[in-house]
């Protein structure tokens, strides 16, 4: 017996003693992000219908394999074959570790699937199930002080994927000036992507939370404290830019599938 | 049972110090950094002290917010607070050493809010003449007790670097009560008490104590004081022999919280009122202007208009009334809810939101906000606080040697902070207690450590051992008697009618007779359940305590026949010049508290001329003005 | 006015011990210390409970109430339903004396494992000058009350005994961030070894000891992560490490 039921602590039978409904939000959190999980794996091996002139599913940008289709690449730059060993590579499995890693070395993230999927500790005061814990200190979890080196790549992202959306304020034969329900999903997607990844832990670190006198600094001072304020937000951030890439996916789908059209306002 | 019990627990110090609040501490990185093996004993935890709730600040004159401020000034404000009672020598030693006890506590690790110029940041406060006070926020006694208690673990990591053992020369003795300070032959030879937690009985022997027990706000009903404050050091040192000196003075702060019943007694700061707080009747009448005595009139404003403008323009204004010491805000607000204009639950308002904004009030009293808002469900950037007096500090105190702290009359007893007396006269100005602790805690630790350099050993007799171990087990013993739970309301009941905020000859006779008779009583006191961390055993122990001290009291304050600071006779309402020139020494017999008059010692002539012949006036006897002070 | 509650209050000692149900009155305004403190005077005279300031300042009381680590000072029984039972129970996380008190010297004794403030040698009393920018963030972990609630909920020791060696928890590393983050402080390895040491690494972010804390300190924004944010600028930070291979490199 360890944990609560160590032979040195207050003898309680229950796990928890406590009322309210505790459970709700590992809950919720479990069914959101394996709903996510589900529909962005299918997604990432269905490698079709990412890509109708002049909308890009972010699942698949930027476009870097033989595979893509035409018009999706970035000046028709594909330095990834086709396909490895034989195997046809969905042009989307090359690239989604980068946004993968850096939303699962989030520090937000960690906190709710540690909660939700480890439940290690499903709720604050509710005794875990597992009997040996060693936290972030061994392989594979140590791998989760990368989150650095996805935030750097996650920057680079964000720049393509509001390139994606700049460029979509083009019709379907490619002249700008037009802007389309598509344009604007694109637009809010990759917006709410920059604030996720400005208001991260590692970026408020990178701006000035590493400066021991803030005072000699006015300007990263004056950035740190900006990023603090996104930082509060974190967690709304994740989820809303979670969503907002999901539907730009599914928007880019259904209008390539031909299920919606893509409606120009102008 | 006491045959039976297994072998006593025994330590050997140099040093013991009883009491981990703010002086304490100090005293005890003073006696461990002159070379001595040092206890100390806290009665909770290590780090849970009474200090943590000092919000206001340290008065030290650093001069950091005004140049114009020094010592002179600092200590002059310190005789004029407290009427001209106090000691001069412990006045002028706290006025001339506080602003390096406080830089030494920034070398140390503490973080006191800071000017533009990087110093630290000082604030008004009630009483001061500059703006005086180093302050953390609102929580600046939190800031001197972990500062103080990281100190002491950076001693102890020298220590295990140095002897490979964290405590092998200072420990602390955490959730422990003394009941008995030892002497042999006239000296100190050690303190006998038991383990909170287990109940079992703890010999420590030590040639000096250092007594820093605090105050004795528990012997009140209204009171800002927690469970601890019940006197301890007080009676521990009467019992050894040693004079309180003073008792009859006791602080009444003017604003704890009234309501809800939960938190009556709470403190409200004084920085609230500092920072612009007003303070009106139910009639939202302003009403402090009616207050100013006499002898504050050419300091204090005495329209709205001025008093608004001090906020912002200091120099050529002067202070708002709400920033009146203490005693006469108390008096005031007693006034006003005896007269019928307090609110439904006996207090006044006290209202910062009218003029400071939320945000503002929020970024300098957030502990205030929040102790409000999370305690009493009130929004003080909102709406008004329901505020009224609340026992909160001792003047009176242990009897001390100003130099050493050392006490009168008992060789190796020492005595610091709120238990020791004489230092602020009969009213305390807010801000100077925390200084107090530091300046006269490490003068404890400095008289203990040159006195166990004559006196380097101390041994306890068996007998001493056994007479103290058979007190701890009487109660136990005792069968169908008093609960100590009982006698301690009615003790509080007596003291708060009878002792409180305003005294007569009368109530005061009929208060030492209901003290003598609950004090009778006290003797049947009857324990139930075991010795493990029980607390109607604990009580038993401290309601012994706090009759010594409501004893001590009641008898220095019938014998006080005017007002003055923190002693109020309705029947004697003026201040007497005369009875200036005496202190009241109590002294226990064994039996009971005997009050005896002795004259005050008279400032030297350097001290005599840093005042305006004037303005001692108001408190001195034309005699003592033409002597001018001694040489 | 008063009311009758129904209170469950754990009473016991390591060997043994329950929950115990008692009626108490209660009163408008008060909080679960307040009837605690009735039950004891009325009707359980040795109930054991810590408390000292009873204003949210000490914070000695800490106790769980229905389940959840929380000051008894500044719980307000209002905030439970009128029909509702308040479960009150020692802290879980470690060892228990008697009935609400347990042992928290585990607290104290890693206090003693974390290397004290360092001054600058040559700086004298009187003349450190900080701005307040600089100190503002450690002020916000010096206002920490020492109640422990943070420790006793965190799961790498409340669900593991055999950590309380090599972990020192979120109230030790808001003081070491304190001090990593004291602009005059000048030990250098702080970081390292509370990474290597003090167990930073165990902790795995879940916020508890941020969703108890009743100073609402920001313990893992503002302490823990942007510790783990300095240990990886100093370990796990491929540029440095690429840099510190060709040190090696040279050296070799």
């Amino acid at each position: 017996m360890s944990g609560v039921f160590s032979p040195t602590r207050a003898k309680i039978k229950e796990r928890t003693l406590r009322t309210d409904k505790w459970w709700l939000e590992p809950a919720i959190t479990f069914a959101v992000l394996f709903s996510f999980i589900i529909y962005a794996t299918f997604r990432a091996f269905e490698g079709a219908n990412y890509f109708t002139e002049p909308l890009i599913s972010p699942f698949y940008s930027p476009c870097l394999s033989q595979a893509c289709v035409a018009g999706s690449t970035i000046f028709g730059w594909t330095p990834v074959s086709a396909e490895i060993f034989n195997f046809a590579l969905s042009p989307a499995l090359i690239i989604l570790i980068f946004p993968l890693g850096f939303r699962m070395t989030c520090y937000y993230y960690r906190k709710a699937y540690y909660r939700a999927f480890w439940l290690s500790p499903p709720a604050c005061a509710v005794a875990e199930p597992h009997t040996k814990y060693t936290g972030e200190t061994r392989a594979p979890l140590i791998l989760q002080n990368a989150h650095r080196w996805f935030f750097y790549a996650g920057l680079v992202f964000n720049v393509f994927l509001t390139y994606d959306a700049v460029i979509s304020f083009k019709n379907s034969e490619g002249q700008w000036g037009h802007a389309s329900v598509g344009s604007l999903v694109l637009l809010v997607s990759s917006t709410l992507l920059w604030f996720y990844s400005l208001s991260c832990h590692t970026c408020r670190h990178t701006v000035g939370g590493r400066l021991k006198h803030f005072s000699a600094h006015p300007i990263r001072y004056k950035l740190w404290t900006l990023v603090s304020v996104l930082n509060h937000k974190h967690q709304q951030f994740a989820w809303y830019s979670l969503a907002g890439v999901a539907f730009a996916d599914i928007y880019v789908r259904q209008v390539a599938t031909g299920a919606w059209t893509n409606f120009y306002f102008f | 049972m006491t045959t039976e019990k297994i072998a006593l627990e025994r330590h050997k110090y140099d040093v013991l110090v009883i009491g981990a609040g703010g002086a304490g501490l100090r005293a005890a990185v003073e006696a461990r950094e002159s070379g001595l093996r040092v206890a100390i004993i806290c009665k909770s935890l290590f780090g849970k002290a009474h200090t943590v709730m000092a919000e206001g600040g340290a008065a030290a004159s650093m001069g950091n917010a005004n140049s114009n401020d020094n010592w002179m000034v600092h200590f002059r404000d310190t005789m004029r607070g407290g009427k001209f009672l106090n000691h001069f020598r412990m006045a002028e030693l706290h006025a001339k050493e506080s602003p390096d006890r406080i830089w030494e506590l920034e070398m140390w690790g503490a973080l006191f809010d800071r000017t533009k110029e990087g110093k630290i940041s000082q604030r008004n406060f009630g009483g001061h003449e500059y703006p005086r006070l180093a302050h953390v926020g609102d929580r600046t006694g939190l800031e001197l007790i972990r500062t103080m208690q990281q100190k002491i673990v950076a001693l102890q990591q020298a220590d295990k670097r140095e002897h490979g053992d964290y405590e092998s020369h200072i420990k602390v003795f955490a959730e422990l009560t003394i009941t008995e300070i030892l002497k042999e032959n006239g000296n100190i030879a050690g303190a006998y008490g038991y383990w909170r937690e287990s109940g079992s009985e703890v010999l420590f022997e030590a040639p000096a104590v250092i007594i820093a027990t605090g105050g004795v706000g528990k012997t009140f009903k209204i009171t800002s004081n927690s469970w601890e404050g019940t006197g301890d050091g007080h009676a521990l040192a009467l019992k050894a022999g040693a004079n309180l000196v003073d008792m009859e003075f006791l602080q009444f702060h003017p604003t704890g919280m009234v309501w809800p019943p939960s938190v009556r007694g709470i403190l409200v700061t004084e920085s609230v009122r500092g920072e612009g707080g007003i303070l009106t009747n139910i009639n939202g009448e302003r009403f402090m202007f009616k207050y100013i005595p006499d002898v504050f009139k050419d300091k204090y404003a005495d329209n709205e208009a001025e008093a608004d403008r001090w906020y912002e323009d200091q120099d050529n204004n002067r202070r708002p009334p709400e920033l009146l010491p203490r005693d006469e805000v108390a008096r005031a607000i007693n006034t006003e809810v005896k007269a019928g204009r307090g609110t439904e639950h006996g207090g006044v308002f006290l209202d910062v939101s009218k003029r400071i904004s939320a945000e503002i009030i929020k970024k300098r009293l957030p502990s205030m906000w929040h102790q409000f808002y999370e305690l009493a469900g009130v929004d003080i950037t909102k709406e008004a606080m329901e505020v009224g007096p609340t026992c909160h500090y001792v003047m009176g105190g242990v009897e001390v040697e100003p130099d050493t702290a050392a006490a009168v009359g008992v060789p190796g007893l020492f005595a610091a902070g709120e238990v020791a007396g004489g230092m602020h006269g009969s009213n305390r100005l807010g801000g100077n207690s925390l200084s107090d602790l530091l300046v006269f805690g490490r003068r404890a630790g400095m008289g203990a450590a040159a006195y166990v350099k004559q006196n380097s050993s101390a041994s306890v007799s068996d007998a001493t051992v056994a007479a103290a171990a058979a007190r701890i087990e009487a109660p136990f013993a005792r069968t169908g008697g008093e609960n100590s739970y009982s006698l301690h309301a009615e003790l509080q009941e007596v003291t708060h009618n009878l002792v409180g905020i305003i005294r007569t000859g009368a109530e005061l006779k009929e208060a030492i007779e209901k003290i003598a008779e609950i004090r009778k009583r006290s003797a049947n006191v009857v324990v139930s359940g075991g010795r493990k961390f029980n607390p109607g055993f604990h009580l038993a122990f401290d309601l012994d305590n706090m009759l010594l001290v409501a004893e001590s009291t009641a008898k220095s304050a019938i014998a006080r026949e005017e007002s003055r600071g923190g002693h109020t006779r309705d029947d004697f309402p003026g201040m007497n010049s005369t009875w200036r020139q005496s202190n009241h020494i109590a002294s226990f017999d064994g039996n009971q508290v005997n009050v005896r008059k002795q004259s005050l010692p008279f400032m030297p002539k350097e001290l005599f001329d840093l005042f305006e012949v004037d303005e001692l006036k108001k408190y001195m006897t034309p005699e003592e003005i033409a002597k001018g002070g001694t040489n | 006015m008063a009311r009758k509650l129904n209170l469950r209050i754990w009473r016991g000692d390591a060997t043994d011990g329950g929950l115990k149900d008692v009626q108490v009155d209660v009163n408008e305004g008060e909080v679960v210390l307040d009837v605690i403190h009735r039950v004891q005077a009325t009707q359980m005279g040795d109930l054991a409970v810590r408390w000292n300031c009873k204003a949210g300042k000490c914070g000695s009381c800490s106790m769980e109430i229905n389940g959840k680590p929380r000051l008894a000072c500044m719980t307000q029984v209002a905030s439970f339903g009128e029909d509702e039972t308040i479960t009150v129970t020692p802290l879980r996380a470690f060892p228990v004396i008697k009935d609400l008190v347990t042992d928290v010297s585990f607290n104290y004794k890693k206090a003693m494992e974390i290397p004290a403030y360092e001054p600058p040698k040559e700086l004298q009393p009187g003349e450190a000058r900080m701005q307040q920018v600089d100190v503002e963030r450690s002020q916000e972990f010096r206002k920490c009350i020492e109640c422990f609630l943070c420790q006793n909920t965190c799961h790498v020791i409340r669900d593991h005994e055999e950590n309380k060696k090599s972990f020192a928890g979120p109230r030790f590393f808001i003081r070491i961030a304190e001090l990593d983050m004291h602009p005059l402080d000048m030990l250098k390895n702080r970081k390292r070894t509370a990474q290597e040491e003090h167990g930073l690494g165990m902790c795995n972010i879940t916020k508890c000891c941020t969703e108890v804390c009743p100073e609402h300190i920001k313990i893992t924004d503002n302490a823990i992560i942007p510790m783990k944010e300095r240990v990886v600028d100093i370990k796990y930070d491929p540029a440095r490490m690429f840099a510190g291979l060709l040190k090696r490199e040279k050296r070799n």
